[in-house]
């Protein structure tokens, strides 16, 4: 892979614009992550989906399938066109798994889902293509991007803003509405999909969009793109207050991952290589992080049927393997060694540094504290409080091919901080084909 | 030799097959010639489109009397994309629809059905095919008296004030369109649509012929249901019988529009000083508020039919909006919609068939939960819809952004056209929901226990029409080439 | 003298309008069939008027030493076309109106309305 950047194109839709593939090392990441922990989560699934008598198990497993093909179709999509197509496909696909219960809240909770991400992709990002298409004359991701000199002033702010906000998967306030709608669906469907493929998929787009379609380079010189550090860095603290007050477990976990997508996009709106490099590198890691997170949530919600914060109290003696697991992808999210998240943030933070961006650095600090402040309570409450009196619930540890699962994901999280350097090299060749000189 | 008499063909074999099908007595040989028929049309359909190519006419002179004076058939892409339309649409809803017709006219009634479908199927074909603007009439008046038949020869008595109404302005618009014609013909002398074109340039602005554009223009978007000319449409849509429903709402709306756009482009647009400017300064406003106040009342109707007539309206409008950017970009995109629209709209109408063979009331709530029991046709139907939002991978995406792009083009009035494009689309996901839940997520009702999917043979013929929108969205070569060429041929008539 | 020399197309107008009221003002389904009428007969007048030539004759080619005007033949033949069309028209819309008294017991539009949303 060194260097080489395979392309396939497959059919050719309209006169210049065809439906084609091309492997590129960011997409090579995240189509990486994404594969890897559909595996995980697989297992996960049988545990979860069996554990807890859930109807339709069929039809669950195979819309899983089309949502990560579609994943992996945006990871490999060579233009933004094919991109587009899968990420509709995405939208449509994962829409039944949110509304999987069918009942009245799940239904309402997936209109919202379904209501925003259409809305934004179809008001938004379409145009948004359709515009750069009528300017640009190609949609092909190229290095160096294909806009620099067919937009300019204003005009180069407005259609970033039609592209991040289009993109609705990637949460940035105010359309992160849908994520904690997104949580009445089945904690295998919050795990991979609402914390990796359909989030990871939005912040992944606008990722992509900013290297290959704009450029970095013309980014850096065009003033009206600065909003986009602000926009984000606003998500990333007002989402990480939100999650301060809340009860829900799962809801707590989506306003995170509100907040820690926006550290992506952050890292993307600072417009340097190495905040680039350090955007795919959290793609990856938070990615590890929360999908750990929410498969403690599930393991708990399965064996012991608990949902909130306040009914953990001592939870950890009970439930070790789990509450462990839980406490891994919690330091993840703070960004504390020897975690997958201090190297990502890490990344960040140098980028920021070096582009002089005083408000990002400060928003990575404030943020990180506000973490801290709604995980430690809860690691405090689960492995050092007492069990509430009362009635015994007689609980063990969830089932096998719940543990197991998420014990490989905890193992990972702490693996990548050992080996990320290989990694980073070739996140790296998203600017040059060479290795980082 | 015989492939010289395509055109001609095209036309006689279901009007020749319309009396042999009434003179049948029962309804399954009435059926088979009148398939025969349909499908024969349709392979004579696809031989003229691959004759046809570029900006190359067809010219044919009905029984070798020489153009002008004899009757010209004249068959372009754009005819020919339409000729496509036509019978595809009429032999996909004759094979899919033996059963749903059983369930809703009586036995004894059927041969004289299917000979009135046949004289439908050649009057739009006649339309399409013919180059002189008489003839265009009689065959208008074909078709749409044998179209008042069908509608008026369901069970339902909803559809006759609604085929009434549907009479009245129709012949209306179609007594206008000949004052048109007529007024023309006084100042030049021809009825040949090329010859007209020529001839007009001497007299072009004098008073008759401009009172000739109102009137056929006005006539024109009466009978293509064009907003605000549109009050017959729903109800006719609604009440017909749910086959013909699919039928007419795949094509006859779209004809007329294809008789407007050839007939303004061939005679006036040549020669008509601004007649470019009032073309789009008229139409372009109508198609708007087609689009907008369409889409709205759809989202609050309760009758399943009526809400998709509605639907339609609205995509009229998107056709028109095409057309009035006045640009190659801008009719290319209407005149493909008008393919993908027919075989999104023909496919939910065929499911909608499908699904009223088991449940007679298509009111919203009485189709709670029939996801669960007719998976099949509710799958293809709602396959069909996403086509209609304009989900990429779908042929509806394909017109939407050709429509965009072609709005993008037109400067600050067409930013203001995106907006209203997008607005509208989000409309279409609104109430394209609102029936998924319904389908999807509410509980069967009592009655309905024990309901079964539709026949096999028709839900075979649905999803072919059905995977067809998925076909074209992934390889729309064949109607973006014709409309292409159609769009060119219609711009190479201005000066 | 000129406006008054065209008087076959003040008809014609007049004729149009009549029509045109009738259809869209009377709630008696006959009365609006008996406007279509005569909305579509304006068109006849309207051909026939245009294809008088002064002094021209029917177009019968007789075989007389000096030269003959003839009317022009082409629009009686269309209108003859038209007539057949307008038959139809107004046969198919009194089918109808029987169809309708049958099923609603009446043939005022008002009253058709009003059944219908009893429904």
């Amino acid at each position: 892979m060194a260097g080489a950047r395979p392309a396939y194109p497959v059919l050719t839709l309209l006169p210049g614009l065809e439906i084609a593939f091309r492997v590129e090392p960011l997409g090579a990441l995240f189509a990486a992550l994404a594969s890897l922990l559909w595996l995980l989560n697989t297992v996960y699934s049988i545990g979860y989906m069996r554990g807890n008598r859930e109807q339709n198990q069929t039809r669950f497993y195979v819309l899983f399938a089309v949502a990560l093909s579609a994943t992996i179709g945006i990871a490999f999509a060579s233009n933004l066109l094919t991109l587009f197509l899968f990420y509709e496909v995405l939208t449509l696909s994962t829409y039944p798994l949110v509304a999987h219960k069918g009942d009245a809240k799940s239904v309402a909770s997936a209109r919202v889902y379904l209501g925003v991400l259409l809305a934004t992709s179809i008001g938004l990002l379409l145009p948004a293509i359709v515009w750069t298409w009528r300017t640009a004359g190609t949609l092909d991701f190229t290095p160096g991007g294909i806009l620099d000199g067919h937009v300019g002033g204003l005009a180069t702010g407005l259609l970033l803003a039609f592209y991040v906000f289009g993109t609705g998967k990637a949460a940035l306030m105010p359309v992160h509405r849908w994520l904690p709608a997104a949580m009445v669906a089945p904690t295998p469907v919050s795990a991979l999909l609402h914390a990796v493929a359909v989030v990871k998929a939005g912040v992944f787009v606008v990722t992509k969009v900013i290297i290959y379609i704009f450029g970095i380079d013309f980014l850096r010189t065009q003033g009206s793109a600065d909003w986009l550090l602000y926009a984000a860095g606003f998500t990333m603290v007002a989402a990480s207050v939100v999650a301060l007050r809340q009860e829900n477990l799962k809801r707590l976990l989506a306003y995170s991952t509100v907040a820690q997508l926006s550290y992506v996009t952050l890292a993307a709106a600072l417009f340097r290589p190495v905040s680039e490099t350090g955007a795919a590198l959290h793609i990856a890691s938070h990615g590890l992080g929360k999908i750990t997170l929410f498969f403690a949530a599930g393991s708990i919600y399965t064996a012991a049927r608990k949902t909130e914060i306040s009914q953990l109290d001592g939870i950890g003696r009970r439930m070790p393997w789990t509450c462990a697991a839980f406490a891994v992808g919690a330091l993840a999210m703070i960004g504390l060694p020897p975690t997958a998240g201090f190297v990502s943030k890490w990344q960040i933070l140098v980028g920021s540094l070096q582009s002089g961006q005083h408000f990002a650095v400060l928003v990575i600090i404030l943020s990180t504290a506000i973490t801290s402040a709604y995980f430690m309570p809860i690691l405090h409450r689960v492995w050092f409080r007492s069990e509430p009196t009362g009635p015994r619930v007689d609980c063990r540890e969830a089932p096998l091919p719940i543990v197991l699962a998420l014990t490989t994901t905890a193992l990972l999280t702490v693996a990548f901080f050992f080996v990320h350097p290989p990694i980073l090299e070739f996140a790296w060749q998203m600017f040059s084909t060479n290795a980082r000189p | 030799m015989w492939p010289e008499q395509l055109p001609a063909l095209a036309v006689a074999v279901p009007l020749a097959c319309a009396p042999v099908a009434a003179l049948l007595r029962t309804g399954l040989p009435a059926w088979t010639v009148a398939t025969v028929a349909s499908v024969a049309s349709f392979a004579f359909a696809v031989l003229l489109a691959g004759s046809v190519g570029g900006l190359d006419e067809l010219s044919y002179a009905v029984g070798s009397w020489p153009v002008p004076y004899g009757i010209e058939l004249r068959i372009t892409s754009f005819s020919a994309l339409l000729l496509l339309i036509i019978t595809g649409a009429s032999s996909a809803a004759l094979l899919a629809g033996r059963h749903s017709l059983e369930t809703e006219v009586a036995a004894p009634r059927h041969p004289f059905f299917y000979a009135a479908w046949l004289l439908v199927l050649g009057g739009l074909i006649g339309i399409v095919v013919s180059g002189d603007a008489f003839n265009i009439f009689v065959f208008m008046e074909v078709s749409s008296l044998a179209t008042y038949i069908l509608v008026a020869g369901g069970s339902n008595p909803r559809a006759l004030p609604a085929v009434f109404k549907y009479l009245v302005m129709g012949t209306i618009g179609a007594t206008f369109y000949l004052i048109g014609v007529g007024l023309i013909y006084m100042m030049t002398g021809t009825l040949n649509l090329a010859d007209m074109g020529t001839r007009i340039h001497d007299v072009a602005d004098l008073k008759p012929i401009l009172a000739a554009v109102g009137f056929v223009t006005i006539g024109l978007i009466l009978k293509a249901g064009l907003f605000p000319l549109h009050v017959w449409l729903p109800n006719t849509y609604a009440w017909s019988p749910h086959i013909v429903t699919a039928f007419i709402a795949a094509c006859s709306a779209k004809v007329s529009l294809y008789v407007l756009l050839r007939f303004d482009f061939m005679v006036f647009q040549g020669s008509l000083v601004d007649h470019q400017l009032q073309f789009s300064g008229f139409l372009m406003p109508l198609a708007v508020l087609a689009i907008l106040v369409a889409s709205g009342v759809a989202m609050a109707e309760g009758n399943l039919k009526r809400l998709l007539a509605y639907s339609s309206v609205a995509q009229i409008g998107y056709v028109v909006l095409g057309a009035s950017l006045m640009t190659a970009s801008g009719l290319t995109a209407g005149i493909i919609h008008m393919f993908n629209h027919a075989l999104a709209k023909g496919a939910m109408f065929l499911a909608v068939a499908g699904i009223a063979i088991r449940i007679t009331s298509l009111r919203l709530e009485d189709l709670a939960g029939i996801g669960r029991l007719m998976p099949w046709s509710t799958a293809a139907f709602m396959l069909a819809a996403l086509s209609l939002i304009g989900i990429p991978g779908t042929a509806g995406f394909v017109s939407k952004w050709y429509l965009i792009s072609a709005a993008l083009d037109a400067g600050t009035v067409g930013v203001a056209l995106v907006v209203v494009i997008v607005a509208s689309s989000l409309m279409t996901v609104a109430y394209i929901w609102r029936i998924a839940e319904t389908m999807y997520f509410r509980a069967p009702l009592d009655n309905a226990a024990g309901v079964r999917d539709a026949p096999p043979w028709m839900l075979g013929v649905l999803w072919v029409v059905a995977l067809a929108n998925v076909w074209f969205g992934l390889l729309p070569g064949i109607p973006l080439v014709l409309s292409a060429d159609a769009a060119a041929t219609l711009l190479g008539h201005l000066p | 003298m000129k406006l008054f020399g065209l008087y076959n197309y003040w008809v014609f107008a007049l004729l149009l309008m009549i029509g045109l009221y009738a259809v869209i003002a009377k709630p008696n389904l006959v009365k609006k069939l008996l406007g279509l009428s005569i909305f579509q007969s304006a068109v006849f007048l309207l051909y026939i008027s245009m294809a008088k030539v002064e002094g021209g004759t029917a177009a019968i080619i007789q075989h007389t030493a000096e030269p003959q005007i003839f009317s022009n033949p082409l629009p009686h033949v269309l209108i003859l076309t038209a007539i057949v069309v307008g038959v139809s028209t107004v046969a198919l819309g009194l089918a109808i109106v029987v169809r309708i008294r049958e099923e609603y017991g009446t043939i005022e539009e008002n009253e058709i309305q009003a059944r219908d949303r009893d429904r």
